[in-house]
């Protein structure tokens, strides 16, 4: 039995007399690349945003890396990397800067920030721009850059909010790449995302419709439980039946 | 400690590296400095004049000449009746229209008093005002060698009457500068500190990074730590250039001890902080902010002193100031600056900034939420 890492037991979050997340029970384990699919308005990012510590929920259980939401939110957020649907390094910092920045928030040594730049930077092969500032990178690099300062500080857990809205095909390639180096790493990866040929990259996906859970598996196996060949198709299929208007 | 000190890394950075506003904040006092005092003068020059002297005598034109060549009238017009000279007020050309009656001269010499008629444009009520009490001075002080011209006796008898002489302490010259400049300073402290700290956290959320620092193990100290300590330095600096800058451009040197000085401006500063800590926390755009602070700068500079005395103020209006952080400010800066005030004097005032402070970075702190 694989580790558990984020547990959740009738989750929910109500804004007034709206349900916006509605009991979602569920379950991710360690090292796996988790997929929260759901047409916009569903509750993904309300569910992210409970799991993350950002808000409380309204009722439910849920524990992420060992951590109660309602207790230990802060103990939740030295082990976990988040990513946001809006771009948010600092575009007036240079990448070295935003670098030491978000290390040194998180605790990392001089040292350890000095040796996981370089490495990162070679990797992304950002050496002519790391003393730029990161206004002047073209979208594509932001998204990676991003993604790699979320998991600068080796996190336990990431969560990417749409981590390629806007990116041309190739420069997603290329965050999904660093996904799988991630995930290979023992990061676990819980992301949200809106194309289906992504969603077949995660080893489990969970789809929601108006607040609820409505589909869990293995991509693979929701086409078979669905008897068609693509993703879209299920998505097709689960989200015709929403009721929520966006 | 660590974590603060990235933080104020990261302020600092991004401080210096805007270049307009951090320009701005350096040009803002300079130019104050040179334009506020010359330009924005509480002495009334060049009231407009308009004369109608039915007498035409040697003692009616002899009180004229006082008046013209007192430097603060200017004759626009010689008319012969009070209604051709009010056409000018009508237009706007007059500020004053000063009626000699015909038998001035006369009732001078035989009964010892004659009255003038004084008219006023009063739209613009300071000029009139003080163009009222320049008139009655200079009349008054004619009346006097009128007198001792008649009754050359009375110049060595004890004159019945009081004559009240003032003596302007602590400000002789009754230099306006000196009372205008301790306000500046205020305004230019209070403008840096409070609006840049409001600006700049409210920045953070519409740019939406302050959610990359919710969600990670940042406490909440030390993020408003880190906001509120590079704008209490730069209001600092902002702070001294002033006191150089009215040194070296208006010669003023601080009667009082500088480290009282700077220990209120210390406490000050953090009141303010404080409020725009505040303003930010219920604001979501910077446009919010921008206009919440605007409402309120306006009230407190309006409110403070500096252009109209507190004392004079309609009791609710007094009621307001206490609560008004700028009042106190421009309070002691003056006491301090020009009458030399003691570190005792100020307490008072030191204590109510004080408890300003406490409670409106207290209140900022609680309504700061790394939850939504």
């Amino acid at each position: 039995m694989p580790e558990v890492v984020i547990q959740t037991e009738n989750l929910t979050k109500r804004f007034g007399d709206f349900t916006a997340v509605d009991e979602i029970t569920f379950e991710v384990f360690k090292g796996e690349i988790f997929g929260f699919l759901g047409a916009n308005g569903a509750g993904k990012t309300t569910a992210m945003r409970m799991l993350t510590g950002l808000s409380n929920p309204t009722s439910g259980k849920a524990t992420v890396a060992g951590f109660d939401v309602y207790k230990q939110p802060e103990n939740i957020k030295k082990n976990i990397g988040y990513m946001s649907q809006k771009f948010s390094l600092y575009e007036d910092l240079t990448v070295m800067e935003n670098l030491q920045f978000f290390g040194g928030i998180y605790g990392l040594s001089d040292n350890q920030i000095k040796q996981n730049s370089e490495a990162l930077i070679q990797e992304l092969s950002l050496q002519n721009q790391a003393k730029k500032l990161v206004a002047d990178l073209p979208l594509g690099w932001k998204q990676k850059l991003a993604f790699s300062v979320a998991i600068f500080h080796n996190p336990k857990i990431v969560f990417l909010d749409e981590p390629t809205g806007g990116v041309d095909p190739s420069a997603r390639r290329q965050v999904w790449d660093l996904i799988y180096a991630a995930a290979d790493k023992g990061i676990t990866v819980f992301v949200t995302t809106h194309y289906m040929d992504e969603a077949e990259y995660c080893n489990r996906i969970s789809i929601m419709v108006d607040g609820k859970i409505a589909a869990l598996d293995a991509p693979g196996n929701l086409k078979k439980q669905f008897s068609t060949h693509s993703m879209d198709d299920v998505f097709y299929q689960l989200a015709r039946g929403a009721t929520r208007n966006e | 400690m660590r974590t603060l000190k990235i933080l104020l890394q990261k302020e600092f950075r991004q401080i210096f590296r805007n270049k307009i506003i951090l320009g701005i904040t350096m040009v803002m006092p300079v130019m104050q400095f040179i334009i506020l005092p010359l330009a924005a003068n509480f002495e009334i020059k060049n009231i407009n004049l308009v004369v109608v002297d039915h007498d035409h005598s040697v003692d009616s034109r002899k009180l004229l000449s006082d008046i013209t060549s007192s430097g603060y009238f200017r004759l626009i017009d010689y008319d012969n009746t009070f209604d051709e000279a009010y056409k000018y007020i009508e237009r706007d050309k007059a500020d004053v229209i000063l009626e000699i009656p015909a038998d001035f001269e006369r009732n001078l010499v035989r009964e010892g008093s004659q009255k003038i008629f004084i008219a006023f444009n009063a739209i613009n009520g300071t000029k009139a005002g003080l163009g009222a009490s320049y008139l009655g001075t200079i009349a008054s002080n004619y009346n006097k060698n009128i007198l001792i011209g008649l009754m050359p006796s009375i110049k060595n008898e004890n004159k019945a009457g009081i004559d009240v002489v003032p003596l302007d302490w602590f400000n002789p010259q009754r230099n306006y500068k000196l009372s205008l400049i301790p306000g500046i300073l205020g305004m230019l402290v209070t403008l840096v500190g409070g609006f840049l700290t409001a600006l700049n956290i409210v920045k953070e959320k519409e740019i939406g990074t302050i959610e990359q620092i919710n969600v990670s193990p940042i406490r909440k100290k030390d993020f408003i730590l880190a906001k509120l300590i590079p704008f209490w330095i730069l209001a600092t600096v902002i702070f001294t250039i002033g006191l150089i800058l009215s040194y070296f451009l208006y010669h003023i040197v601080p009667r009082g001890n500088l480290l009282i000085l700077y220990a209120f401006v210390a406490v000050y500063l953090l009141a303010i902080l404080g409020f725009g800590l505040l303003v930010s926390t219920y604001c979501d755009t910077q446009q919010q902010a921008m206009f919440i602070m605007f409402f309120f700068m306006l009230i407190f500079i309006l409110l403070g002193g500096l252009f109209t005395p507190i004392e004079s103020m309609p009791l609710w209006a007094r009621a307001i100031t206490k609560l008004n952080p700028v009042a106190y400010f421009i309070n002691v800066i003056r006491m301090v600056m020009l009458k030399g005030s003691s570190f005792k004097d100020i307490l008072p005032e030191l204590g109510a900034v004080s408890i300003m402070a406490v409670v409106l970075n207290v209140w900022a702190g609680l309504n700061y939420k790394k939850k939504m």
